[in-house]
């Protein structure tokens, strides 16, 4: 992310999936899931699409039997930071490394018309930001992306997306949002609650004792 | 004027935070070993331990063979790799003091079958964990719901939630069912009518007359695939039937029993409660359901004809197309043209005992097709397991050419050597047919315990009301 004057700016060139209903499966497949770490899943993702073979955690890009028409495979979008797709995107599985796999291969933005609740909360605690957009809005973009290879510029702290002359306004709610700019760390917040937590806890224990055995 | 949903939120809500958020206090967190690694290692780092040791329970699930027969541990697990996440559980656990079900106690099983069963899941109760099928709680009545491996960091080192509220959404099942239709028939039909985003932003209330006549394992199908239908909450309030369910299971003494019970007579939701969203669907229309594509709304009676794109509407099309495509129909059009290669029952939506009775039912006496290579029957649990032996199940199945296997989540994903080879086509008992979900590009067709014996038999979709 980079910032300018005018705030934090995602911008590139926009990679494309013309489906619904992505699933967690498909970002990720359950092989990858194997891992214990945090990073380094930037090879799996859409791993069923980006390849023509079966993988192996371990197993690299380099070592695999590449499917040159996936997106993702082609020049410029092997680059790109900003993904458009259509409806509930994220649906499925919980799994973080669905969004672990996207920060990994460095898409910063996913633009698309409806998410799955557990994906998009997710997002934003490693720093990629789902974007909603209205269906014709993405009906736009898709045609656009058609006719060139397409160019976006997120400005998040303005909520809006820029392409040539139009604007495109997205909502997101702010605390979500400064997760992204500020990095910030939902543990560190949590625990200056501790006190009210402990009194909470306190009047449960008599209150609801069964919860405790 | 509050439904179910309202009650629990205030039951459980600590503060808000100055961000508008909600800090939810968490009751149970069930932990296994896929998601929890990466938040062990981030308590490890903060410097943190788990803030109330009693509320974790853990059990390896995902990644454990099912042919484990006598003094099988974690090191035995062939593959590498999914050893040294079931080894990790194992450390951490044992680092923190966490409770956990290993892979050679006879209660371990899928975490959202041991749970209910040994008495963990209570109703009016708070549960997260690092899993979608965390709904199937809801079923006795809890706040119920899938989270993220951060969120298991965050519930460990702070007993909480950040959340906020959702919006509330009634689906009530009226009428009665037939001999051949199960709740799965009846969460997939529902899947089917509102689509599987048709439960974002939702927690979904399940009542009604159908809802009162199940029983609570049932209930907890319903649930479970609430989040296939987009809610990550799924709930059903709790009556005498759940009560009586959770006093078979429960560790409380009779004191402590007794005076819970009255407070889960309180759960439900008021006479006048506001939902946002209100469905009523009347299950005596409900026949048997299969999946014929790539997402469970993706959903027909046994005896429809698969859509192609010509009888598609135009935002469809594509979708109807590739899933034609990665499911391999070309000209046949019924799903009893289909030929079917394996048959898994099993999984956190199917594998408690009643399941197998179910199916049991259908193939006593009876042999597998010839073109079924495999059929296996996982059972949820260990308990579950032991129930079915006692009760010569396991006999039945074997007999008919099925192979009875150890609890884990086995052929519903695949991370453990159960898995579907490219092309294969399987009945199957679970909760998701995405691509690849069973194994690289295996197909899966969705449907219950009782449609998948009866592929098992016949070798295709047949028609129960024929058999």
């Amino acid at each position: 992310m980079k910032s300018n004057s005018e705030g934090l700016i995602i911008d590139g060139v926009v990679a494309y999936i013309d489906r619904d209903n992505i699933d967690t499966d498909q970002i990720i497949p359950t092989e990858y899931l194997k891992s214990i770490k945090k990073f380094g899943f930037e090879d799996y993702l859409f791993d069923g699409w980006r390849y023509k073979d079966d993988g192996k955690l371990g197993v690299t890009k380099d070592e695999r039997v590449i499917d040159e028409n996936f997106i993702l495979n082609k020049n410029p979008f092997n680059e790109s930071k900003i993904l458009l797709t259509r409806d509930n995107f994220g649906c499925g599985s919980s799994r973080e490394h669905a969004v672990w796999a996207l920060r990994d291969f460095g898409i910063k933005a996913v633009i698309a018309s409806s998410f799955g609740d557990i994906f998009y909360n997710n997002s934003f605690k490693n720093g990629v930001l789902p974007i909603k957009l209205e269906k014709q809005e993405i009906d736009f973009l898709f045609d656009q992306t058609q006719q060139k290879v397409l160019e976006l510029s997120i400005n998040l702290q303005k909520k809006e997306i820029n392409y040539g002359e139009k604007t495109i306004s997205f909502h997101v709610e702010k605390h979500l949002l400064d997760r992204i700019i500020y990095g910030l760390d939902d543990v560190d917040i949590t625990l200056k609650e501790k006190d009210k937590i402990l009194d909470f806890e306190m009047t449960r224990v008599e209150e609801r004792p069964w919860i405790f055995k | 004027m509050k439904t179910l949903y309202d009650k629990l939120w205030e039951e459980h809500h600590v503060t808000q935070l100055d961000s508008g958020e909600s800090l939810l206090y968490i009751d149970r967190h069930y932990l296994h070993e896929v998601t929890s690694p990466q938040a062990f290692e981030g308590l490890i780092k903060k410097n943190l331990k788990p803030w109330r040791l009693n509320a974790n329970i853990a059990t390896p699930d995902h990644n454990v063979p099912t042919t484990r027969g006598n003094n099988f541990n974690s090191e035995s697990i062939t593959d590498e790799i999914s050893k040294i996440q079931v080894v990790e559980l194992d450390k951490n656990c044992n680092k923190f003091g966490i409770k956990q079900f290993d892979i050679e106690s006879n209660k371990q099983g899928i975490v959202h079958v041991i749970g209910p069963e040994l008495g963990f899941t209570i109703p009016g109760m708070t549960i997260v964990c690092g899993d979608s099928h965390t709904s199937t709680h809801g079923a006795l009545g809890c706040l119920a719901m899938g989270i993220g491996t951060s969120e298991v960091e965050h519930v460990l080192a702070t007993q909480c939630l950040k959340v906020s509220k959702l919006k509330n959404m009634n689906v009530r099942f009226e009428g009665e069912v037939d001999e051949h239709v199960s709740s799965k028939d009846i969460v997939l039909y529902l899947i089917g009518q509102i689509g599987t985003a048709g439960g974002t932003g939702y927690a979904i209330e399940f009542s009604g007359s159908y809802i009162s006549s199940i029983s609570v394992e049932g209930r907890m199908t319903i649930c479970n695939m609430a989040i296939e239908a987009g809610a990550k909450v799924g709930l059903i309030a709790p009556d005498n039937k759940t009560i009586e369910y959770v006093k078979s299971k429960s560790f409380l003494d009779d004191d402590t029993f007794n005076q819970a019970k009255e407070y889960w007579k309180t759960l439900k939701s008021d006479d006048d409660a506001k939902f946002d969203k209100e469905i009523t669907i009347d299950v005596s229309k409900i026949k048997p359901q299969v999946t014929w594509g790539t997402s469970p709304e993706m959903v027909l009676n046994y005896d429809e004809s698969i859509p192609t794109v010509f009888d598609t509407k135009d935002e469809n099309k594509k979708n109807v197309e590739l899933a034609r495509d990665y499911m391999g129909i070309e000209n046949e059009t019924k799903l009893s043209d289909l030929t079917f290669d394996k048959v898994f029952i099993g999984s956190c939506t199917n594998s408690r005992i009643e399941d197998l009775r179910q199916a049991a039912e259908i193939v006593k006496g009876k042999t597998i097709a010839s073109n079924i290579s495999e059929a296996i029957v996982v059972p949820g649990s260990g308990l579950v397991k032991e129930q079915a032996e006692n009760e010569g199940l396991d006999k039945v199945f074997t007999d008919a050419g099925f192979i009875w296997r150890d609890p884990g989540c086995s052929m519903c994903l695949g991370m453990n050597p159960d898995q579907l080879k490219p092309y294969e086509r399987c009945a199957s008992t679970s909760n998701r047919n995405f691509e690849g979900r069973q194994g690289y590009l295996g197909r899966t067709h969705l449907m219950s315990p009782i449609m998948a014996a009866y592929t098992a038999i016949i070798g295709t979709i047949g028609d129960p009301y024929e058999i």
